[in-house]
C-alpha cells in the first residue's frame, strides 16, 4: 500500500525514514494511508481477501496433487499443442500468458495517461487491455473445449487422476471468471473515461483502481501457471 | 481525493419513507435492518434448541422429533446461532452502527455497497430458509458439514439441504465481504480529527480486528463451499476418497476428507474470534463506563486483541485432533492454542482490574459485562482441557464440547450483547427500557445459563456423546444423567420464556419508555456527544467533532464532571458538540 509522506530530515544513524513515516502513519489521526482514495484502500483489502480464496484454492490443489492414488496426468504433455506433427508442449499457455502479460503493460500506461489527463489516450489503452483481456479468455475457452474433446472431465481423464480435471476446471475457470468479470469493468470505466467523466469529476482514481484488479487478476495468473501447469 | 470526511455532499439524501427506511444507505438504519433480521433467526434457532431439549429429556415422546430431523435441527440451530445471528449481529448490527459514531465519521464510506451487504445478507437467510422446504429438507451433517457423510444417502438433506446450505453460506460470505471492506476501511481512512488508532474505543477495535479476520478467514468457507458443491453435484472427488455404501461402491476416488476439515476450520476457529472480538471491546468499554474508571492498561488490550486476531489463524487443527491427521499437527496446534491463552488472560485480568477500586455503577449492561467474565473464564478454563491432545481424545465429541463452547462462543457473546443493546438503546431509540424488567431478564438469563450449561460437563465427562438423539439403554451411563437432561430442559425452557421480558421490555419501551437522556451513563466516547438523539443523518450537523483524548477518562482528579468527553479540548470546559 502506498506509503505517506515520510518525515523528511532523516538524522544520522536514527531510525530509517520509511519506518519512521510507517511509525507516523499508523500514529497519525484522519487517515492511516495519507492522501490514498478510499475506492483504492478499499480494493486493496479487497485483493488481500480474494488473495485468501485463491490460495485456498491452489493449496487444496497441491495437498491434493500429493496425496492422490493414482498418477497425476503430465502437464505438459497434455497441454500440448502439435504443428505439423510435432507437439510443442504448453505453447498455449506461454501464449495466452504472453498477452495476460501484455494486458497488464497495457493497463499501466492507461493509468499513467489518467492520471495526465490525456482522455483518449487512456480510454484507447484501456480498450486494448480488455481486448487482451477478452484474448486471453477465448483462448481459455479454446484450451477447455480441447480438453473436453480428449475426454477430460471433472470426474475423470484418459490418463490418471481424476482430481486433474476437477482441479483444473475449477481454478482455472475460477480465474476465468475474474478476468472476465475484469474485461468488463475495463470497458465500463473506459467508457466513462471516454465520455468525460472523470474529467468533470477532476478525479481517475478510478481507472488506477481498475488497474489494480488487473494486475492482480494477472499476477494471480502467474501462480497458477507456475503450480498448475509448470510443476 | 474525491472524497472528505468532513464533505457532505457524497451522502445520500432520500425524501421518501422507503428510500429512508428500506432502501437506506445510512448506517444506523443498515445496523438496525440487520440487528432485527439476525435476532429473527436467532428466535428461530432458539426455538430449535428447545425443541432438541425436549427431545434429550423425553426420548420418544414427541412425534415430531425423529432422529432425522433432530440431526437438522442440531445443525441449523448451530450454524444460525454462529453465522447468521452472532456474526451477522455483531458486524453486520454493532459494527455498522458504532463504527461511524465512534470515530466521528459520517457514514460508511461506501454507503451504497453497505447498503448491499444487508440485502445479500438477508438473501442468504432466504435461502437458508428455503433450503427448510426443499425436497428431503435441510441438511442434516451438523454445523461442521462434514463431507463425505454431508453428501452421501443417509444423511438428512445430502442431495438438496446441503446445496442450500452451501449456497446460502457463499452468499453471507459475499455480503459479509461488502460490509467488511467498509468496515476496515472506514476505520482506516475515515477518522475525524485527532482520531488516532490508539483513541479508538476498544469497542471500535476489537470490530475492526474482527471483520479483517473475516476477510481472511471466511474465504476458506467459500472454497470449501464451492468444492462440496462439486463433489455433490458434478462428480468430482475432492472430498470423497473411494467409498462402499450399503453394497455400492460409490463413483468417487482419491478425495481428501480432511482437507475439507482443514478448510473448514481455518475459517471455522477464527471465526470463534470473529465473534468473540467484538464481545471482548465491548465489554471492556461497559465495565469501564460503568465502573467509572479508565480502562485498566488501554494499549495492552489493543495489542492482546490484535495478537489474538493474529494468532486464532495458526490454532486450527485443534478442532482435529480426533480426525485422523499427523500426530505431529497435534502437538503443534496444542502449542500455539495454550499460547493464545496469553494474551486472553491478560485481557481478562485487565477486565478485573478496571473493576479493581472502581465506582461500580450496577446498570443492567454492567451486570451483563460482569455475568460476561464469569462465563468466558469459565468457559476458557475448560477450553484449556480440550486444548490438549489427550485431554481432548476422550472428551471430544462429548457433551463436554457442547458445555464448552456454549459458555465460550454461544452464552458469553449474547451476554455482552444484551448489554450492549441494553446500553446502548437510550441512543438508539431515544427512549430509556424499564429497569425492573431489564433486572429480571439478566439473573433469570445469566443463572439460567449456568443450570443449562454447567451440567453439560458434567454428564459429557461421564461420556455422554453429542448430536444423539437418544442414549437409550446404554450400560455406562447412570441414571444421574437422565436426571440432569430433565433439569436441563426444565432450565432451557425458563430461560427460553424469559426471553420474552426482554422483547417486550424493548417492543414497549420504544413507544412509551422515558425519554433518554443523551448521555444517561455519562460516557466519554463520542458517540453520545452527538447533537440530536437519537443521531441524525450525517450524525454530526455542520462540522465533525474534534477529538483530544481517549475514549477512557473517567473520575480524573480535578476535573467538573467524573468524564471527559473525547470531544472536549485540554483546559476547556465542557464544549457540548455544536449542532
Ligand atoms: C438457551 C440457549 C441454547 C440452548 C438450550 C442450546 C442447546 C443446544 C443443544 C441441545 C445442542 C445439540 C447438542 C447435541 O445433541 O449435539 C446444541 C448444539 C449447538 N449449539 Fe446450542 N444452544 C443454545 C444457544 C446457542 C448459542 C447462543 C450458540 C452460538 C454459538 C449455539 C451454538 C451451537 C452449536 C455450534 C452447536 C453444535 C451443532 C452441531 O453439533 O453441529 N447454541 N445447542
Ligand atoms: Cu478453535
Amino acid at each position: 500500500m502506498e506509503q505517506g509522506q515520510v518525515a523528511a530530515e532523516a538524522e544520522p544513524g536514527g531510525v530509517p525514514a520509511a519506518l519512521r513515516g510507517f511509525a507516523t502513519d499508523w500514529s497519525a489521526d484522519q487517515e492511516t494511508f495519507r492522501h490514498v482514495h478510499w475506492g483504492k484502500a478499499m480494493i486493496w483489502i479487497f485483493l488481500l481477501s480474494d488473495t485468501f480464496i485463491f490460495s485456498s484454492f491452489l493449496v487444496s490443489y497441491m495437498t491434493m496433487r500429493a496425496s492422490v492414488t493414482q498418477p497425476w496426468p503430465n502437464p505438459s504433455e497434455v497441454f500440448a499443442l502439435s504443428f505439423g506433427g510435432q507437439p510443442i508442449p504448453l505453447i498455449l499457455i506461454a501464449i495466452m500468458t504472453f498477452v495476460l502479460i501484455s494486458s497488464s503493460g497495457t493497463m499501466a500506461m492507461a493509468v499513467n495517461f489518467g492520471y495526465r489527463r490525456n482522455r483518449k489516450v487512456t480510454a484507447g489503452l484501456m480498450l486494448a487491455t480488455a481486448l487482451l483481456g477478452a484474448t486471453f479468455v477465448g483462448m481459455q475457452a479454446f484450451e477447455w473445449s480441447k480438453l473436453i474433446h480428449e475426454g477430460v472431465r471433472p470426474w475423470g481423464n484418459p490418463w490418471g487422476a481424476a482430481q486433474f480435471g476437477a482441479c483444473f476446471f475449477m481454478i482455472t475457470g475460477f480465474h476465468g471468471l475474474h478476468v472476465s468479470g475484469g474485461v468488463i469493468i475495463l470497458l465500463v470505466v473506459a467508457l466513462k473515461v471516454w465520455r468525460g467523466h472523470y474529467e468533470r469529476s477532476g478525479d481517475y482514481s478510478a481507472v488506477e483502481i481498475a488497474g489494480l484488479y488487473w494486475h492482480f487478476v494477472d499476477l494471480v495468473w502467474v501462480f497458477i501457471f507456475a503450480f498448475f501447469y509448470l510443476w | 481525493m474525491a472524497t472528505i470526511a468532513d464533505d457532505l455532499r457524497p451522502l445520500h439524501h432520500p425524501k421518501s419513507w422507503v428510500g429512508k427506511y428500506v432502501w437506506s444507505q445510512d448506517h444506523k438504519i443498515i445496523a438496525i435492518q440487520y440487528a432485527v433480521t439476525a435476532i429473527g433467526v436467532g428466535i428461530f434457532a432458539l426455538v430449535l434448541s428447545f425443541i432438541m431439549r425436549l427431545q434429550l429429556a423425553l426420548p420418544g415422546q414427541f412425534q415430531f422429533i425423529q432422529p432425522d430431523n433432530y440431526l437438522q435441527f442440531v445443525t441449523m440451530h448451530g450454524m444460525i446461532m454462529v453465522v447468521y445471528l452472532l456474526t451477522a449481529l455483531l458486524l453486520g448490527g454493532f459494527g455498522n452502527y458504532l463504527i461511524p459514531l465512534m470515530i466521528g465519521a459520517r457514514d460508511m464510506v461506501f454507503p451504497f455497497v453497505n447498503m448491499l451487504s444487508y440485502w445479500f445478507y438477508l438473501l442468504s437467510v432466504i435461502v437458508l430458509f428455503a433450503g427448510l422446504f426443499v425436497p428431503g429438507g435441510p441438511t442434516g451433517g451438523g454445523w461442521t458439514l462434514y463431507p463425505p457423510q454431508t453428501i452421501l444417502e443417509g444423511t438428512p438433506g445430502a442431495s438438496w439441504g446441503i446445496l442450500m446450505m452451501m449456497a446460502s453460506l457463499a452468499i453471507f460470505v459475499v455480503a459479509f465481504t461488502m460490509g467488511g471492506l467498509n468496515y476496515v476501511t472506514t476505520v482506516l481512512q475515515a477518522r475525524t480529527k485527532g482520531m488516532t488508532l490508539m483513541r479508538m474505543p476498544c469497542s471500535v477495535w476489537g470490530i475492526f480486528v474482527a471483520s479483517i479476520m473475516g476477510l481472511l478467514a471466511f474465504p476458506a468457507l467459500f472454497v470449501a463451499a464451492i468444492m462440496t458443491v462439486f463433489d455433490s453435484i458434478a462428480g468430482t472427488s475432492f472430498f470423497v476418497p473411494t467409498i462402499v455404501s450399503m453394497g455400492k461402491t460409490l463413483g468417487h476416488a482419491g478425495g481428501s476428507p480432511i482437507l475439507f476439515q482443514h478448510l473448514f476450520w481455518f475459517f471455522g476457529h477464527p471465526e470463534v474470534y470473529i465473534v468473540a472480538l467484538p464481545a471482548f471491546g465491548i465489554v471492556s468499554d461497559l465495565i469501564s463506563v460503568h465502573a467509572r474508571k479508565n480502562l485498566f492498561g488501554y494499549r495492552m488490550m489493543v495489542w492482546a486483541i490484535i495478537i489474538i486476531g493474529a494468532l486464532s489463524f495458526f490454532v486450527w487443527a485443534h478442532h482435529m485432533y480426533v480426525s485422523g491427521m499427523n500426530p505431529y499437527f497435534g502437538f503443534f496446534f496444542a502449542t500455539s492454542t495454550l499460547i493464545i491463552a496469553i494474551p486472553t488472560a491478560i485481557k481478562v485480568y485487565n477486565w478485573l482490574l478496571t473493576l479493581w477500586r472502581g465506582n461500580i455503577h450496577f446498570h443492567v449492561p454492567m451486570l451483563f459485562a460482569i455475568a460476561f467474565l464469569f462465563t468466558f473464564i469459565h468457559g476458557g478454563l475448560s477450553g484449556l482441557f480440550l486444548g490438549n491432545v489427550s485431554v481432548d481424545v476422550p472428551l471430544s465429541d462429548t457433551f463436554f464440547v457442547i458445555g464448552h463452547f456454549h459458555m465460550v462462543m454461544g452464552v458469553s457473546p449474547v451476554l455482552v450483547i444484551f448489554g450492549a443493546i441494553y446500553h446502548w438503546y437510550p441512543k438508539i431509540t431515544g427512549r430509556m427500557w424499564d429497569e425492573r424488567l431489564a433486572r429480571l431478564h439478566f439473573w433469570i438469563t445469566f443463572i439460567g445459563a449456568y443450570a443449562i450449561f454447567l451440567p453439560m460437563h458434567y454428564i459429557g465427562m461421564l461420556g455422554v456423546p453429542r448430536r444423539y438423539y437418544a442414549l437409550g439403554e446404554t450400560v455406562f451411563i447412570p441414571q444421574s444423567v437422565h436426571y440432569a437432561n430433565m433439569g436441563i430442559t426444565i432450565a432451557a425452557g425458563i430461560v427460553f420464556a424469559a426471553q420474552a421480558l426482554f422483547f417486550y421490555n424493548m417492543i414497549v419501551s420504544l413507544f412509551r419508555g422515558a425519554k433518554a437522556d443523551p448521555n444517561p451513563w455519562g460516557a466519554a466516547s463520542l458517540e453520545w456527544q452527538t447533537a440530536e438523539t437519537p443521531p441524525g443523518h450525517g450524525n454530526w450537523g455542520a462540522t465533525l467533532p474534534t477529538v483530544y483524548r481517549w475514549a477512557y477518562d473517567y473520575s480524573v482528579p480535578g476535573a467538573a464532571r467524573d468524564f471527559i468527553p473525547q470531544n472536549e479540548a485540554p483546559g476547556g470546559t465542557a464544549e457540548p458538540h455544536p449542532s
